[in-house]
């Protein structure tokens, strides 16, 4: 790839010039899902949480399972993007921006969930008006604020480079308002030696502090589980087990976005089927990871004879077999068996190990928090069906429909306004021997 | 009705000296014993009443020389203040509930809380196979090592000196946390707006919680109110069986409207111990063993309406004693 950038911008700009009809289409789709989440939102807030399928017993449902699952999506394109771009490696450049972007929007998402889930929304600024640091809300609250600055801040620095690029291609097709932006959100950048420096090493510091935060905010999230007595949540492993499972769902939904975007632009060329191995090779290990934590969680919980495990466990191969089987069988089996062969490692088929996964971690965190929740230590007595067992209501899927759809209008700005492949990393000559020099410096 | 003259009376003579300017009559503290069954309020002048001093006598003493309890509002910021001195226990006796649910009507009357809403809960337990099962009335334990507490993120529930638990609705953001925290599943939650008529002025006070509020947790608090005016909690007051004993572990005396006694010597004669001891929440409720009953189990399930019989129509030992025809197995 030997293409100089002006090449790349002038291939790259029918993605960012005017949309087409078609691109209207599936935004319209998008706005109105996203419209009917937002009439669901208002329906509870004017009716009560009754119109949500908790109860007493399980508070929290798919709001909570949904924070989980996208803050996880987030925390892996911050783990992953951070990591490719800390150990240089090579075919990393044209997935990165997608990996950072999938990072930002879904840390964006995610705690909007915890507002629906939360009974008084009006009262929210408590939280930081009279915080209790004994809270790992609390610990949340700090955690995932510092992380969205992070990651906003760390998406921005790889920005900087390829807005100051369109600033300065003229074969460019866009709005002068459009084109405006860009000079300001270039802020001055020309490439002298001084600035190059200083993003270079910015970014460095940002990508390790984003991969240590991202650790952090999920162990956070899992301690919330962890701290309390419930049979099921209340286990050591939460911490890593979480971060395993939120690296493994962010590998499976930047595969599947790789798809469609390579699909929709084109971008054989860029993103080739070695993208989809290689990538798909890091889902491998995450998969084989997330087994063995789900397995040896489950395990002790089953071989000992705590009484409430073994209610729980009970409960979840009965009420819940078949979800057990989706979230922690075939998420493991199905992208494992792909990978496994070299045979089967074709792009379809990888993305379809991928959205399995998608698919079988969002079981998984259902299985997580419902379950337990309906068996607590007295168990519930109640002729009331709801209070027993917990069903989502359509207000519940309005919203998690209309944070997918938040998702992907956002995926479809994003790239409207900058080239989903970065660009200046594309171009970037790596000085590869700069930092992998070992040796006391002689000169 | 004879029932509620009783009560009043045995209300009367149950006041536990407790708060400030509770009795005045020096050297007097502590419980005062349990008199008669008539009914007090017409010979309240002259009418003398023994009372128990700190080192163990029983003195008699005109009743007017105890000066009545006031009637204090205790607004967010005193909720706060435990009633100075005091450590509050209760004991629960399994071998007297006959699952009346008496408890669970007082306090709901007496809290405002709406008809699908308990802050007292009872339940039929079976610990095994083998073991006979029990009626199972459950307060919130006003844990010492509350978790509720410990992961409540605005301080909207808190832990007093005297050792209740207590919500305050106005700061409670509804995040439910404590109710995931709680082992013992004390906590309810206002998933709609509550359907209650209470006057929308009463001033709000985290000792009595009403008016209820929708979004917000609520639970037992024991019923601060009563205990500053010298009174047992609604649920203790109401019990027909004299199930539920309350009153001061630092003094060290428990009663349950009828019989005042040590509570050491309680639990030590009777076995008592807490549900649930190992998980280390030193709760601040005992049970007694459900030895030598006063009823079968099985009155409890019988007496109560169709609405309430249900809720245990899913247990083994229901479908075994009760609908073995309709169930066979």
């Amino acid at each position: 790839m030997e293409k100089t950038s002006d090449v790349i911008l002038k291939e790259f700009a029918p993605q960012l010039e005017n949309p087409s009809r078609k691109w209207w289409l599936v935004f319209g789709v998008m706005l109105m899902l996203f419209i009917i989440g937002i009439y669901g939102l208002t329906y509870q807030i004017s009716y009560g949480h009754d119109v949500t399928g908790m109860r007493d017993h399980v508070v929290w449902g798919v709001y909570i399972v949904n924070f989980i699952f996208f803050m996880g999506l987030s925390y892996a394109g911050a783990i992953l993007s951070g990591a490719l771009h800390l150990m240089k490696t090579p075919w990393r450049k044209p997935i990165m921006r997608m990996g950072e972007l999938i990072t930002v929007i879904s840390l964006l998402i995610g705690p909007c969930f915890i507002l629906f889930c939360v009974g008084r929304f009006d009262r929210l600024h408590y939280l930081i008006l009279y915080p209790r640091i004994q809270s790992p809300i609390t610990w949340d609250v700090i955690a995932i604020s510092t992380d969205i600055v992070g990651c906003l801040l760390y998406l921005y620095l790889s920005f900087i480079e390829d807005f100051a690029k369109l600033r300065d291609f003229k074969g460019l097709n866009v709005p002068a308002w459009k084109k405006k932006l860009y000079k300001i959100l270039a802020m001055n950048y020309t490439g002298t030696p001084m600035q190059v420096k200083l993003i270079k090493r910015s970014k460095n510091i940002m990508a390790a502090m984003v991969i240590s935060i991202a650790i952090i905010v999920y162990s956070v999230l899992a301690w919330i589980f962890g701290v309390t007595l419930q049979p099921g949540w209340h286990s050591t492993i939460f911490g890593p087990y979480f971060v395993i499972a939120a690296v493994y769902s962010g590998t499976g939904l930047l595969i599947v976005l790789m798809w469609f975007y390579r699909k929709i632009f084109k971008l054989e060329e860029y993103i080739t089927c070695q993208h989809f191995v290689n990538v798909g090779i890091m889902l491998l290990i995450l998969g084989a990871f997330y087994g063995y934590f789900t397995f040896s969680d489950y395990l002790t919980k089953w071989y000992g004879s705590v009484k409430m495990d073994k209610v729980l466990i009970d409960h979840l191969f009965k009420q819940y077999f078949w979800e057990f089987v989706v979230a922690n069988y075939v998420g493991v089996i199905v992208p494992m068996v792909i990978l496994a062969f070299k045979k089967f490692r074709t792009v379809n088929l990888i993305t379809f190990g991928a959205v399995v996964t998608l698919i079988s971690l969002w079981f998984n965190r259902y299985l997580i928090v419902v379950p337990t929740l309906e068996t607590p230590f007295l168990p519930i007595q109640d002729n009331r069906l709801a209070w027993i067992k917990y069903t989502p209501t359509w207000v519940e899927f309005s919203l998690f429909t209309a944070g997918i759809a938040v998702f992907v209008m956002l995926m479809m700005i994003a790239a409207k306004f900058i080239p989903i492949i970065s660009v200046s990393e594309l171009t970037e000559k790596e000085e590869e021997t700069e930092n992998v020099n070992c040796a006391p410096k002689t000169v | 009705m004879e029932k509620s003259e009783a009560r009043k009376s045995r209300r009367n003579f149950l006041r536990l000296g407790l708060g400030a300017g509770a009795a005045t009559i020096a050297g007097l503290a502590g419980v005062k014993i349990a008199k008669g069954g008539e009914p007090a309020d017409k010979k309240e002048l002259t009418e003398t009443i023994k009372v128990l001093t700190p080192d163990g006598k029983v003195v008699e003493v005109e009743k007017s020389s105890i000066m009545p309890p006031k009637d204090v509002f205790i607004d967010r910021k005193q909720a706060h203040q435990g009633i100075p001195g005091r450590k509050f226990v209760m004991v629960i006796d399994l071998a007297k509930c006959k699952n009346a649910r008496k408890c669970v009507e007082a306090c709901q009357e007496g809290h405002k809380l709406p008809h699908d809403h308990e802050w007292m809960k009872l339940y039929l337990l079976k610990d095994s196979d083998n073991s006979a099962p029990y009626w199972f009335p459950k307060p919130c334990f006003h844990c010492d090592n509350p978790l509720c507490v410990s992961v409540c993120p605005v301080g909207a529930t808190y832990k007093r000196t005297d050792g209740i638990v207590l919500v305050d609705t106005e700061r409670c953001i509804g995040c439910k946390f404590c109710m995931t925290g709680c082992p013992y599943s004390a906590r309810v939650f206002h998933w709609k707006k509550p359907d209650v008529k209470v006057d929308e002025n009463t001033p709000y006070s985290p000792e009595v919680n009403i008016p209820p509020k929708e979004g917000t947790v609520g639970k037992c608090i024991f019923c601060p109110d009563k205990l500053r005016n010298n009174e047992l909690p609604r649920c203790a007051t109401a019990c027909p069986m004299g199930v539920i004993y309350f009153g001061d572990i630092l003094e060290d005396t428990v009663t349950n409207g009828t019989e005042t006694v040590r509570f050491s010597e309680l639990i030590a004669s009777k076995g008592g111990y807490r549900y649930m001891e190992h998980l280390g929440t030193e709760p601040s409720v005992y049970y007694l063993p459900p030895t030598e009953r006063q009823f079968p189990w099985e009155r409890g399930y019988e007496g109560i309406p169709d609405s309430i019989k249900s809720r245990y129509d899913n247990l083994d030992v229901i479908k075994e004693t009760f609908h073995k025809d309709s169930n066979p197995k």
